[in-house]
């Protein structure tokens, strides 16, 4: 098929109960769906968790992913976002002999700071669309990242 | 009420109105067997092969409407019941299977019978539960059987670690369901309907196209009227044979990869595809872009995601189709049947042109003029069953069904070994019919050992086996799509049928002229006990007519016309 593929973030409302989890993945997994990135938490004064899943596909694919999330029993709401708030965060440690200031002014820059630093490494945090975070992890290449972890994107309906 | 686990399920089994419950027992399950010793609630009926009682039990929820119930334990049980479990997600059919799993304290520590058995089954069921305290059974229980029989039914797995069920706890089974998050979407949308409908009355060549769902809707009378009052022709896919009667003027015919050329040449002409409860398969459509290629589209689902996911929908409508059905009828005023004359003369003259058929040989039975003459002989009376291959597409094209419910076969998965144990579950359903499992000589051997159940428990399925010699589809595919190169398909050497069944106490003919065939059919009847009746048929009939794999509806390879070979 020649049909575009294009990146979607879907949010998934589920009852907070065991296994929930793997029916989700299994779904993807099964039916052959991408997961750019997956973060899932309860909701607080809830039973249920929220599922963000960054995927990607056709519009048919799409439409079929929400389609099938919707199917599993422990599952109360899909959305498919159009016209969202994302944003993801990212942890980087770095060296103590690397500039602090130059790495706090780039870390400010995308909504970050550094917020630890210690004998041997310093580690930063950043919060910004999922974007910008790969800009801001292409940036401070030149300061020898050690490690990064990147959260996956949350978003939220504007 | 304080009562064990074990207790609990028997409690639930016969709150929820079962009465036939098959299965094999085992460590892991022993404390529910033990519960069925002393209870006269239900039938159990053991099947001898874990993957035989689901398909016993999938043949007893098709040929009855209801859940159907099946028990095993943990381990090898769990994992030989899996591709009964897969066949009856494919088929939709509602069934609620209770599998035994090892103690809590032993979960994850690789114990003797252990399997992740929910892990296993959660992408070949419907909805799965681990049951972790008994006194979450009830509702457990409750749950399962509403999920499998409401909105697109299908296989609920249930898995009980073995000290649950020995744990006694409270048990009250007057509940109310609460799942927030499953809310079928049963009514369809007014609107939509109207609109459907108006599509319909500006169609000129509009054409119904049936589907399996109708079946599990119990709408197939329903949609008979509504195909009477539009005059609309109509084609079915192999699971909703039945749906119209075989005599009905107004049924083209089955469509599909060996659907007739009438059906597959009317999907390919029509302007406007009436989708019932039918979800647009790859047997069915071919070449999807081919596939209705000019056609307006109106579906009619129970599953949303049905709808939409491999032919665009024009006209979508979610809901049960026989509500919805009931709410077309209400717009029929708006159809003139007149208008579709002219289509209607054009599809029968596409049935002239290449009717469904068969050259008889003067040698050898031809294997569907067996299906006929059954036909012939028990039409109504009997309930058709049948395993996977070309004996398969045979029965559903040349089986006069007359009624929805009459014709249980493995559709979605394709599996070899459901005929057998489906008719035996047919025939606990509808034990005043005679039972009929066409089976070819490669699929009876995969659940053969169910001529011991049939025996024991007095079910007099009739094993009409169409013996060729070959894995007879795969065959026809080696013979037309590589060179005749017949792989291990070449079946010629056999056990002896006939010794086969009366080893167990059945009884076994074996059959090479029409005159046998007749006599041993009537004497099977009659005896009433389990048969085989094992047909010499010709070696290399194909299944015609054919659209290849992938390939478009209306190019479609066509019985050679006699005296041509």
């Amino acid at each position: 098929m020649s049909e575009n593929s294009e990146r979607r973030v879907v949010s998934v409302i589920v009852v907070n109960e065991a296994s929930v989890l793997s029916r989700i993945t299994d779904l993807f997994s099964g039916r052959g769906y991408n997961i750019t990135s997956l973060t899932v938490a309860p909701i607080p004064d809830s039973k249920y968790s929220r599922l963000t899943i960054v995927t990607s596909g056709s519009v048919r694919v799409i439409e079929q992913i929400t389609k099938q999330l919707h199917k599993l029993i422990p599952v109360l709401r899909v959305y498919e976002h159009a016209d969202m708030v994302e944003k993801e965060m990212a942890l980087i440690k770095f060296p103590i002999t690397e500039s602090l200031s130059d790495i706090n002014t780039l870390c400010e820059a995308y909504n970050g700071k550094i917020v630890n630093a210690g004998e041997n490494v310093i580690i930063a945090m950043v919060a910004d669309e999922p974007n910008r975070v790969d800009n801001f992890l292409k940036a401070v290449k030149r300061y020898n990242p050690k490690e990064i972890v990147r959260s996956g994107a949350v978003a939220l309906e504007r | 009420m304080q009562i064990s686990g074990a207790q609990m399920v028997i409690e639930a089994l016969i709150a929820e109105g079962v009465d036939t419950v098959f299965g094999y027992p085992g460590g892991a399950i022993m404390n529910v067997y033990d519960e069925i010793y002393k209870q006269d609630g239900f039938k159990h009926i053991l099947n001898r092969h874990e993957q035989a009682s689901i398909h016993a039990a999938e043949g007893y929820s098709k040929a009855s409407g209801k859940v159907g119930v099946a028990m095993i334990t943990s381990g090898p049980g769990f994992t030989n019941a899996v591709t009964g479990l897969a066949d009856a997600y494919m088929d939709s059919i509602p069934m609620v299977v209770i599998s035994g799993q090892v103690p809590m304290s032993l979960i994850g520590t690789d114990a003797f019978q252990e399997i992740d058995a929910v892990g296993i089954s959660r992408s070949c069921t419907k909805h799965n539960y681990l049951v972790t305290d008994a006194k979450d059974l009830a509702r457990v229980l409750k749950e399962a059987f509403y999920i499998a029989r409401t909105g697109r039914p299908g296989p609920v797995h249930v898995d009980i670690p073995k000290d649950v069920t020995a744990q006694i706890a409270e048990f009250n089974y007057d509940i109310e369901i609460e799942l927030e998050t499953y809310k079928p979407h049963v009514k369809g949308n007014p609107r939509q309907i109207k609109k459907a409908m108006e599509a319909i009355s500006k169609a000129k060549r509009p054409l119904f196209y049936l589907g399996g769902g109708i079946i599990n809707a119990n709408a197939a009378y329903e949609v008979r009227d509504l195909v009477h009052k539009t005059g609309i022709p109509a084609v079915e896919t192999f699971m909703a044979r039945g749906v119209l009667s075989y005599d009905d003027e107004l049924l083209v015919g089955m469509l599909g990869m060996h659907g007739s050329y009438a059906s597959n040449m009317a999907m390919s002409e029509t302007d406007l595809v009436i989708a019932l409860g039918a979800r647009f398969d790859d047997r069915v459509t071919g070449k999807l872009s081919e596939f209705a290629k000019n056609a307006g589209v109106i579906h009619v689902d129970i599953d949303p995601a049905s709808i939409s996911k491999l032919v665009n929908a024009d006209y979508p409508i979610v809901g049960d189709v026989k509500n919805v059905v009931n709410d077309m009828l209400t717009h029929c005023d708006k159809i003139n049947s007149d208008s579709y004359k002219s289509w209607r003369e054009t599809v029968s003259n596409f049935n002239k042109l290449h009717p469904l058929t068969f050259h008889e040989d003067s040698e050898r039975l031809k294997p569907q003029w067996v299906v006929k003459r059954v036909g012939e002989l028990l039409g109504d009376g009997a309930n058709i069953s049948t395993d996977v291959g070309q004996h398969q597409m045979w029965s559903a094209q040349f089986y006069p069904f007359s009624r929805p419910r009459q014709f249980m076969s493995s559709g979605g998965l394709g599996t070899m070994g459901f005929g057998f144990p489906a008719a035996l579950g047919v025939k606990a359903a509808s034990p005043e019919k005679v039972s009929i499992n066409f089976t070819g000589d490669g699929s009876i051997l995969m659940n053969v050992q169910e001529l011991m159940t049939a025996v024991e428990k007095k079910l007099p399925v009739i094993n009409v086996i169409l013996n060729n010699n070959y894995l007879g589809m795969v065959r026809q595919w080696q013979t037309l799509f590589y060179d005749k190169r017949h792989s291990e398909t070449d079946l010629s050497i056999q056990p002896d049928f006939v010794k086969l069944a009366e080893a167990f106490g059945g009884i076994g003919y074996r059959v090479n002229t029409k005159e046998e065939f007749d006599a041993a059919l009537k004497d099977a009847v009659e005896k009433n006990v389990v048969a085989f009746i094992e047909v010499i048929v010709h070696r290399m009939e194909n299944v015609m007519p054919m659209v290849p794999a992938g390939g478009s509806l209306f190019n479609m390879m066509l019985l050679e016309k006699k005296g041509t070979k």
